[in-house]
């Protein structure tokens, strides 16, 4: 086990490595773009010759990549140029309210999705299973920018409960949260409902399901104990595989509320071709990411004994 | 009847799909106006321009008819959605193939270059490269494909590993045809089932994704009538003008609601004949 999850790091760091490269060649191999996006695009030639022999450019590309490596790292990742801060300050603070936001999503999430897929698993094939499903497909295919728009007309245009930014500009404030959490949970709860559900049918129909409920054990104790324990291995991984598309949703939520998180951020930096911001966000992407995928494989097997003790 | 009663996940799915594609075709007859006329700024639904004019669905900022608009929206989204879909497929089908029927060292090279990418959050791709390259139909399209094409090599790898061990291959090795045309014509056309269902979910994932990048300002040109990037524009307004929002997401919304059901319902199809 302790020599599998050795393994699944190593994977993880040769992948980030791996990533870094494929950053390096996109961002820093032409020097000559460096320099434009730092210098501006009406700098003339001799400038940006300059600032490149300043900045160690002259160097061949391989050394400038290790350099560059070193460099990440130690948390160094360079100047921000549209911030005018080093890029892992402006990135630490963006990065918490981050947190914070998928934080309080996954404490809605995860119980909402439960409660639905068990009962609808429960009862696989009846009404409330019908409506539940319908429910669920309906959640996948309402795009998260489009569920931006219905609910803060709902809420903000009509019924005008509710603030319709998140740029907390007053301070911290619950109410300002409500929305994107809003919008997040019910862009997503239909795809992790779906996969709670199909898990759950599926243990109903195991044997010792079967063998609990002739013990005479009562209902609560069969769903709850030997049915749900089982029925969460499939979704726990699924879950931490959608990070990957969580962060689509939380960039477009942090976009449309103005909410100062990590989202925003990257798109900011893209837009605002931003090099070292763009090259620092990205790469830490990734490492959620991956550490997300090796969280997911590493608890997969601890989770399951039948792998375990193979 | 009782096939639409029975199948009618398909059937509601398939109907959402083949309106927007009659739509999308007679897109030229059925808009009122040219989908960048500008004329009278902000009207609501329903409204009249100076000239007596109805505009069912409004104008936008700019005095462009919304109705014209969606239509030709319609035209986009099936252009460009199926285009870079069938790009990831292209690619994920061919990988998929060649790792699951070679294994090896092919293998394992496609796996972990597949691997690389499903590190890369798909929107960070979308965003570094479309930011990076520069905002245009074609740049979109290879963003999609290039997040795309992993997840494909993923399912058709783990079918062909299950097919290239049937004794229909066998026979079809034995009887010494070449390597491509038993992949293609004897072990291809026996996995479709599940690559169907998921092509309709693809598309539907890549409907989303335009939209996200045309809401998030990235997308294709302005000109063009894109319902991501109609929204977008109209983002600002939406405290005072929701209509100019609220028909491009429903229009989204109905194609991607169409595409899952139709994913369902052939799914469910299969599983219970």
């Amino acid at each position: 086990m302790i020599s599998f999850a050795f393994r699944r790091l190593a994977l993880m760091v040769a992948t980030m490595v791996v990533a870094s490269l494929f950053l390096f060649l996109l961002f820093e191999l032409d020097p000559d773009s460096v320099a434009v996006s730092v210098l501006g695009n009406y700098s003339t030639p001799e400038q940006r010759a300059l600032w490149l022999e300043e900045h160690g450019y002259g160097r061949p590309a391989w050394e400038r990549y290790l350099d560059w490596l070193g460099n990440f790292v130690t948390g160094d990742f360079g100047q921000s140029l549209s911030h005018g801060a080093p890029v892992s300050s402006v990135v630490a603070d963006r990065l918490s309210n981050t947190a914070l936001l998928a934080g309080l999503f996954f404490a809605v999430l995860i119980p909402l999705a439960l409660v639905l897929g068990v009962v609808a698993g429960m009862n696989e094939g009846s009404p409330v299973d019908r409506v539940i499903s319908i429910f669920c497909i309906a959640s996948t295919s309402v795009p998260v920018f489009a569920s931006t728009v219905f609910v803060s007309a709902l809420f903000v245009f009509t019924l005008s409960l509710l603030p319709g930014t998140s740029s907390m500009l007053d301070g911290f404030s619950w109410r300002e949260m409500v929305m994107p959490v809003l919008v997040l949970v019910l862009a997503d709860v239909g795809y992790v409902a779906r996969i709670v559900r199909a898990s759950m049918a599926d243990v109903m129909q195991a044997p010792y399901m079967r063998t609990a409920w002739l013990k005479g054990i009562p209902r609560w104790r069969v769903i709850l104990r030997h049915g749900l324990r089982n029925a969460l291995i499939p979704p726990f991984t699924v879950v931490l595989l959608h990070v990957n598309w969580l962060i689509a949703g939380i960039v477009v939520v942090e976009y449309f509320f103005a909410y100062k998180g990590f989202g925003s951020l990257l798109l900011e930096a893209a837009l605002a071709r931003d090099l070292h911001l763009v090259e620092g966000c990205t790469i830490l992407a990734v490492a959620i990411t991956v550490s997300a995928q090796t969280l997911a494989d590493v608890g997969y097997v601890l989770l399951n004994p039948r792998i375990r003790f193979q | 009847m009782s096939w639409i009663a029975r199948h009618w996940l398909i059937a509601v799915g398939g109907g959402l799909l083949a309106f927007w594609i009659a739509v999308a075709i007679s897109a030229p007859v059925l808009a009122p106006f040219p989908p960048t006329a500008t004329m009278t700024p902000f009207l609501l639904p329903g409204a009249q321009g100076p000239d007596g004019t109805v505009f069912v669905l409004g104008t936008d900022q700019l005095g462009r008819d919304v109705l014209s608009r969606l239509l030709y929206g319609a035209r986009t989204v099936l252009i460009y959605a199926p285009l870079a879909t069938l790009c990831g497929y292209a690619i994920g089908i061919v990988g998929g193939l060649a790792a699951g029927y070679h294994r090896g060292w092919m293998d394992d090279l496609l796996s972990r270059t597949g691997d690389l990418v499903l590190a890369f959050p798909a929107i960070v791709l979308y965003i570094t490269i479309v930011g990076r390259f520069g905002a245009s139909g074609l740049n979109i399209v290879l963003a999609v494909t290039l997040a795309s094409w992993p997840a494909i090599m993923r399912i058709v790898r783990s079918l062909v590993l299950d097919l290239r061990e049937r004794s229909y291959v066998l026979a079809a090795k034995i009887r010494g045809e070449p390597t491509w045309r038993v992949m293609l014509v004897e072990i291809l056309p026996n996995a479709r089932g599940p690559l169907i269902v998921d092509f309709s979910l693809r598309l539907g994932y890549t409907t989303i994704a335009i939209g996200t990048l045309g809401f998030l300002g990235i997308g294709l040109p302005p000109p063009n009538p894109d319902w991501g990037g109609m929204i977008n524009e109209a983002r600002v307004y939406a405290l005072v003008f929701p209509h100019m929002l609220l028909f491009p997401c429903l229009a989204v919304t109905s194609f991607v609601f169409g595409c899952n059901l139709l994913a369902d319902g052939v799914r469910e199809m299969s599983l219970r004949p």
